[in-house]
């Protein structure tokens, strides 16, 4: 069971892929959008991790202390504050769409077809 | 992997299933935040404790505040039009 | 295309895409024995080579500035296309058309709220070296105080606040700063961004050098960018209401 963290991320990423497919609305898209995300963070931060390993803070722990990876973690921190602001431009960009359109269905929208 | 991480990766791969499969858009908002913190419980078992709070204020405060914005607006625009 | 011949398409090809996934993630190392040199050398230089007690923010503002760095610009330029996209619907003037809270116990306790928010953000910020936290996450805290005063008392106070005028600039002098603050790295005589000035000693609050400036100026990037991100999406709400709509 030592693969199960990234066959996580797989699924994750696998059915996040399946929504935004079979999205029928802008906004449902982008979330679907925001869990592929979040298959990267935890794969990311599986790789990181190391048996009986602690967090990575020597403010109350040893420096000999085994801890876990603080790279992958480093850019899995700022990745997750970035993601919320170009899921917003998504999201304008959806609400853009409805003016333009009237609704948000993808398939409604003639102008992306062909 | 102690029992704790395989219990919260379960928890996490049902929370994405069920974030995808919800179809209404105020409810997946609900779902996505309940995931948000599903994928904190993960992060702080994987010993990320900047990257748990990270995405605790992000599911918490940011994304909820953004998605129903921009449901309300679209609401409201739909309201007015039916009008 | 109809939909069902996507989705048959699609589950043809999602099923090729999840074999090669599982074949590649089958060759990584097993779960917990994590090879790779540079996580083991950082835990072991970030104490005694740049005295600050958390590694993975000395990784995100020291060592690897640079990256996160590219990932401010990222926000800021999310945050200007918003703007972008958002704005030409919007009236000068927006009124107070949202009914305001009327219980005076929710915006008493919402200003409280707000301020005590306003304190654990710029404690989260400010702790960055020594605990878990950083620009990052106090930022998102600190936007998050100014939205309680729209959430538990009324536009027009919020308004006030959050006005465009007040959230734009926080967010081009954070962003700005941080680049600044590598410019002047190389002022004296150093490489773009790294540390110039006093260390100080690990676990106290003035450790970390210019790291901290670095640290305090993606606080203000990251506050101002959500907060003229959700200031846009507010204005779209209200100016909807008011029914000022350009027609076509």
């Amino acid at each position: 069971m030592s693969v199960l963290p990234y066959l996580l991320a797989s699924w994750l990423l696998v059915i996040g892929l399946y929504g935004i497919v079979s999205s029928r609305n802008l906004i449902h898209l982008t979330v679907c959008v925001s869990v592929c995300q979040s298959a990267t963070y935890v794969l990311l931060l599986a790789i990181g991790y190391k048996e009986h390993g602690t967090a990575p803070v020597f403010a109350d722990v040893p420096t000999s202390r085994r801890t876990v990876d603080p790279v992958v973690q480093s850019l899995t921190l700022t990745d997750i504050v970035v993601a919320v602001a170009v899921s917003a431009l998504l999201l304008s960009l959806a609400l853009k769409a409805h003016d333009h359109h009237g609704s948000l269905d993808p398939a409604e929208m003639a102008d992306l077809q062909g | 992997m102690i029992p704790l991480q395989s219990v919260a990766l379960l928890f996490v791969a049902a929370g994405g299933l069920a974030v995808v499969l919800a179809r209404d858009i105020v409810r997946q908002a609900i779902l996505f935040s309940i995931y948000g913190f599903a994928l904190v419980v993960l992060f702080l078992v994987f010993q990320a404790p900047d990257v748990a709070l990270s995405a605790l204020v992000v599911s918490g405060i940011a994304y909820p505040l953004v998605l129903v914005a921009a449901i309300a607006r679209v609401r409201e625009q739909q309201r007015r039009e039916r009008k | 295309m109809t939909r069902t011949m996507r989705l048959a398409l699609f589950g043809v090809s999602v099923a090729g895409f999840a074999a090669l996934l599982v074949w590649g993630v089958a060759d990584l190392p097993p779960f917990g024995h994590y090879p790779g040199p540079y996580g083991d050398v950082i835990v072991k230089l970030s104490v005694p080579q740049r005295h600050m007690a958390n590694a993975v923010t000395a990784v995100v503002f020291d060592y690897r500035g640079f990256d996160t760095m590219g990932e401010e610009l990222l926000l800021f330029a999310a945050a200007a296309s918003v703007a972008l996209l958002l704005r030409e619907r919007r009236e000068h003037e927006v009124e107070d058309i949202v009914e305001p809270v009327r219980s005076d116990a929710i915006s008493a306790v919402g200003v409280l709220a707000a301020i005590v928010t306003l304190v654990v953000g710029l404690d989260v910020v400010a702790h960055g070296f020594i605990t878990p936290g950083g620009g990052f996450q106090g930022g998102v805290i600190l936007a998050a105080s100014v939205i309680f005063l729209f959430l538990c008392v009324d536009y027009r106070r919020y308004a006030k606040v959050g006005a465009s005028t007040h959230t734009e600039p926080i967010e081009a002098f954070g962003a700005g700063g941080y680049v600044a603050l590598g410019i002047a790295a190389l002022a004296t005589g150093l490489g773009f961004l790294q540390n110039f000035a006093e260390l100080g000693v690990p676990g106290r609050l003035s450790s970390g050098g210019s790291a901290i400036l670095v640290n305090w100026c993606s606080a203000l990037a990251v506050s101002g960018g959500f907060l003229v991100i959700f200031g846009e999406y507010l204005q779209e709400n209200m100016a909807e209401r008011h029914g000022r709509r350009k027609l076509g």
